[in-house]
């Protein structure tokens, strides 16, 4: 067993690190959810039955942003050095790959996720 | 707990004696102290073992007996359902046996049997010779059987909940005004409350009970599902408990939250179930596809192909099942971009529960594939969950639900889900884990039979539900007429029923025949290489001899001589020097070991904890109040007894060789100790429950034109004002910076200094709940009067428990300190409650600004 006691790890050699890009498609779907329930129960007119797009192509554009980022660090954190596929031994380094490829499935997924989210958007137009 | 006396010379003896004749260990003395420390308790005092093997045992065969009692009321209801106009059965009677088989199936055995072998399995296969917190699974234990025996009860005094497994208000409020519903309510949530406890069991037991070396890319997979189906039951059950909460006050104290005459509305219990009850399905299924997840590598003889896959699938369902509840409520009238929305998720769920299957299918692909009974029920779970999930695809298409909803067609999805994802792999383990638990095998030849039986029995009865479905018959009818087309399938369905239902007979009988004459197994019978298997047989009480260095995933496979040099004793812990239950924590990431952690032994008081709790809940469903008060005070005793006599504990020295030179502290207190992580979780699942009552004040608001209402039925509707409930944040905050001052000067010994700002905030705290409460009852608000008026008191009546609770913690630090239990360095009980403080200012913060402004703005 080798041992990294150095200093406390950053976030990307942590177990949060892999739960971030899913706990952005959470926020965004909520988001999106309150957004249209509210606007549709309270601020819908017979002239104005749209939900708010724009509202909701922000939130995706942050939300997607989030989830690269987490994304693309994730996949620098697998694909760096020289990984011993299938990363499973008793080494920092193959503990860092594997949260990192983790991490990197998850933040796809999510961003698949939110893209799902968003595309009702672009489908659906009204409260109805 | 004081450390034993060294064992005398009689008692080494005589168990020498008793164990020389099978286990040559034994004259190793370490062996036998060790022996002394865990062995389980004798006669009567059997009842009184907390140990995660007898517990587990116990855990699962009582879900077991559930799910057979589940399974006869399906049986009865096919049979009433066999022929068209049968009148066998009232209705009555069968819209109670229909609400009781979906609640026992799901409640008393789907979630119970995931902690059963949870409790059982996982610290054996962690390598850890308990969970952390022992006497908490043996309540939860307890809870679960005196709840699942009353709920069941019912039945058979005519006065079962006949709700459906779903309790739909207002049928359940309006029309049902008899006790069963509140047997339903009042019975499950204390079932719930054993689940939360199960589910910050395992948690802390997935993250700090890992041996040293197990790294997070080398925990078995079971582990990985577990953590996440464990954080899923802490953010799932949590708003079910909430739910109930309102529809208890709502039957007992006539609170109007789903009463639409005075502004209540029944969708909120339908969000608040579905928000519980999709990732419920979820729950279900993930322990039991990691019980598949186990078996595959062992019979494919080789490891896992795409371990970080299943973590992502694991994972990713774990989120994504909570973003589909709505798909249960897609004809309710929703806007149709909400039901898109949700209709969207439920198609990506599709994408990470796929991806584990395919997984499995390339790790028996790439293996060396072994035939076995386990391994058929695996590939038929895998089939039929898969047939289970197309349909599931095809229903999350609102056009599509719109016409099945409510038909037997669901009736034929959600079995093929449920039976495929859970049953047939919970089988597979009865058959892989049976070996290990009693040291004998079932019958292959007879399982295979088994197996037939099931499978075809399975098919032939619910394949036809789905054609069924689509010709029009509705769910939950009691009978039907005859020419509408339903009678073929029904017969057909109702003969696979009973199939299916011989062939659980086959595997009870299986499980349960005398096995006297038939030679124990040899150790690890299917040359797994997880640790769980490094158990002897017959296993000891122990666990496992001395705790491993793990370097690999699969350590009997790819550790040399791993098994040797446990047994000889040469890992951590091999011995009990002091007597005392110990195991090893590690760190959440990297498993460097942390501490040595004492863990309690055998009590009653988990029982009769239990007991008293249960007391409170069933007393409290019949309106005896006198008896519930007496139950919640002798609960009450019973619980601070179990605190003060069993955790905290002082050790004798500050540190102990735990075996390899290495040195470990025996006491932890703040972010590293298991203890603060309990009450984290914990305090996360009550936060839950919270915000699920805040949404269900913002919900009122979304549903009325004005919220709050100037008038109803001739009187003004009062509010809470603006001054006392922000008052009563004002001293909450107070208080919680009296109690972080308190647990500082405790940490620099002034002991005085320490009581008397102890004193100030429990002042402080009280205050706070009295100018809580001072604002409904000074501006006249009469719950009863309208949804507001309720939900801004239940709002209220939340917070000022929870103050009280806080009050209750502080007094309980400073007789710990007073009476030595507790001093400046070792503070685990100030710390945890310090935390729970953060929680409960945070709840006085939201109560007070929401009910105060909210109304100003909205």
């Amino acid at each position: 067993m080798s041992s990294d006691r150095s200093e406390p790890k950053p976030i990307r050699h942590r177990l949060w690190w892999i739960v971030i890009a899913p706990t952005l498609w959470a926020i965004h779907f909520l988001a999106c959810y309150l957004t249209v329930a509210i606007w549709c129960e309270k601020a819908t007119t017979s002239q104005n039955s749209g939900p708010p797009i724009a509202w909701i192509f922000g939130y995706s554009i942050v939300a997607l942003a989030g989830i690269v980022y987490v994304g693309m660090l994730s996949y620098r954190n697998f694909r760096s050095g020289n990984p011993p596929l299938p990363y499973d031994f008793d080494d920092p380094n193959d503990r860092t790959h594997f949260l990192g490829f983790t991490a990197f499935l998850l933040a796809v997924l999510s961003a698949i996720s939110t893209l799902f989210t968003l595309l009702v958007f672009l489908f659906v137009r009204t409260c109805d | 707990m004081k450390p034993r006396e060294p064992m005398n010379e009689q008692e080494d003896e005589g168990m020498r004696g008793e164990l020389a004749k099978h286990d040559p260990a034994m004259d190793d003395v370490r062996a036998r102290r060790l022996y002394q420390a865990w062995k389980t308790p004798k006669g009567w005092r059997y009842w009184s073992a907390v140990n995660n093997s007898e517990v587990g045992l116990w855990y699962t065969l009582t879900a077991f007996a559930f799910f057979l009692f589940g399974g006869v009321l399906a049986l009865i209801m096919r049979i009433q359902l066999a022929v068209p106009n049968n009148d066998w059965l009232t209705p009555e009677q069968y819209n109670q046996i229909f609400t009781m088989h979906g609640s026992v199936m799901m409640f008393l055995f789907a979630v119970p049997i995931l902690e059963a072998i949870s409790i059982l399995l996982l610290p054996q296969m962690m390598g850890a010779r308990d969970l952390p917190f022992p006497r908490l699974s043996a309540y939860g234990y307890w809870c679960f059987l005196i709840g699942g025996i009353f709920v069941c009860g019912s039945l058979f005094f005519g006065v079962g909940p006949r709700g459906g497994w779903f309790m739909y208000p207002p049928m359940t409020t309006e029309y049902q005004t008899d006790v069963g519903p509140d047997i339903w309510l009042l019975g499950l949530s204390f079932i719930e409350i054993a689940s939360i406890a199960a589910a910050v069991e395992l948690i802390v037991g997935a993250l700090k009970c890992r041996p040293p070396g197990m790294r997070l890319n080398l925990i078995p997979l079971y582990g990985w599902y577990i953590l996440v189906v464990a954080a899923m039951i802490l953010f799932a059950f949590p708003p079910l408990i909430a739910g109930d909460l309102l529809m208890e006050l709502e039957r007992a104290f006539d609170w109007p939250f789903f009463d639409v005459q005075r502004g209540g509305d029944p969708l909120l219990w339908q969000h608040l179930f579905w928000i519980f009850g999709h990732p419920e399905v979820y729950i279900v299924f993930l322990p039991s596809i990691a019980l598949v997840a186990m078996i595959v590598p062992t019979f494919a003889r080789t490891p896992m192909a795409g371990y970080g896959w299943i973590v992502l699938a694991a994972v990713g369902t774990g989120f994504l099942s909570f973003g589909l509840w709505v798909h249960h409520m897609f004809t309710t009238g929703l806007p149709g971009i909400s039901i898109g929305i949700f209709s969207a998720a439920s198609e990506a769920v599709a994408i990470p529960t796929g991806v584990q299957i395919f997984c499995f299918i390339a790790t028996l692909l790439i293996g060396r594939v072994t035939k076995s009974v386990c391994l058929l029920f695996v590939l038929a779970g895998l089939a039929t969950f898969i047939i289970g999930g197309l349909t599931g695809v095809m229903i999350a298409i609102a056009p599509f639900d719109y016409q099945a909803h409510d038909t037997y067609f669901i009736v034929g999805h959600l079995h093929y889900v449920l039976v495929g994802g859970t049953i047939f792999p919970i089988v597979a383990g009865f058959y892989y884990y049976y070996p290990l638990v009693t040291g004998k095998q079932l019958s292959e030849r007879l399982g295979t039979i088994t197996f037939w039986f099931m499978l075809i029995g399975f098919n032939v009865a619910f394949f036809p539900m789905h054609l069924t479905g689509l010709i029009g018959m509705p769910r939950r009818v009691y009978t039907y007429p005859a020419e509408m087309g339903f009678e073929i399938p029904n017969m057909i369905s109702s003969v696979g029923a009973f199939v299916l239902g011989l062939g659980f007979l086959l595997l009870l009988w299986d499980v349960f025949r005398p096995k006297g004459k038939q030679p124990l197994v040899r150790r690890n019978i299917w040359n797994a290489g997880t640790l769980e298997w490094a158990a002897r047989v017959p296993d000891m009480p122990w666990g496992i001899r001395s705790i491993p260095i793990i370097s690999t995933r699969y350590p009997i496979w790819e550790q040399d001589n791993l098994l040797t040099d446990i047994d000889a004793g040469k890992f951590y812990l091999p011995d009990a020097e002091e007597g005392l239950r110990e195991t090893i924590v590690t760190s959440t990431v990297d498993a460097e070991p942390m501490q040595c952690l004492r863990v309690p032994g055998p009590s009653f008081l988990p029982f009769m904890a239990a007991l008293f709790t249960g007391g409170v809940f069933i007393f409290g469903t019949y309106h005896w109040w006198i008896l519930t008060g007496i139950s919640g005070a002798l609960s009450f005793g019973t619980i601070v007894t179990w605190l003060w006599t069993g955790t905290a504990i002082i050790p004798e020295k500050d540190s102990k060789d735990v075996g390899l030179g290495l040195q470990l502290p025996t006491y932890v207190s703040g972010s590293g100790a298991v203890g603060w992580w309990a009450m984290f979780i914990t305090m996360l699942g009550d936060m839950t429950a919270f915000v699920s009552l805040v949404f269900g004040y913002f919900f009122y608001w979304t549903v009325h034109e004005s919220f709050p209402p100037v008038q109803f039925d001739g009187r003004v509707i009062a509010g809470p004002g603006v001054v006392w409930p922000l008052v009563s944040v004002g001293l909450g905050l107070a208080g919680w910076i009296a109690v972080m001052i308190a647990r500082q000067v405790n940490r620099g010994d002034r002991a005085r200094l320490f009581y008397a700002t102890i004193g100030v905030a429990v002042c402080l705290a009280l205050a706070s709940a009295s100018a809580m409460l001072s604002g409904p009852y000074r501006n006249g608000m009469d719950p009863t009067h309208h949804v507001y008026s309720a939900s801004v008191s239940v709002l209220v009546l939340w917070t000022i428990i929870h103050l009280i609770v806080g009050v209750v913690m502080l007094i309980y630090c400073a007789a710990r300190r007073l009476t030595g239990r507790m001093d400046a360095g070792q503070d685990a009980d100030i710390v945890n409650v310090a935390l729970f403080w953060h929680f409960l200012l945070l709840t006085v913060f939201i109560t007070g600004t929401v009910i105060a402004l909210f109304p100003k703005v909205a």
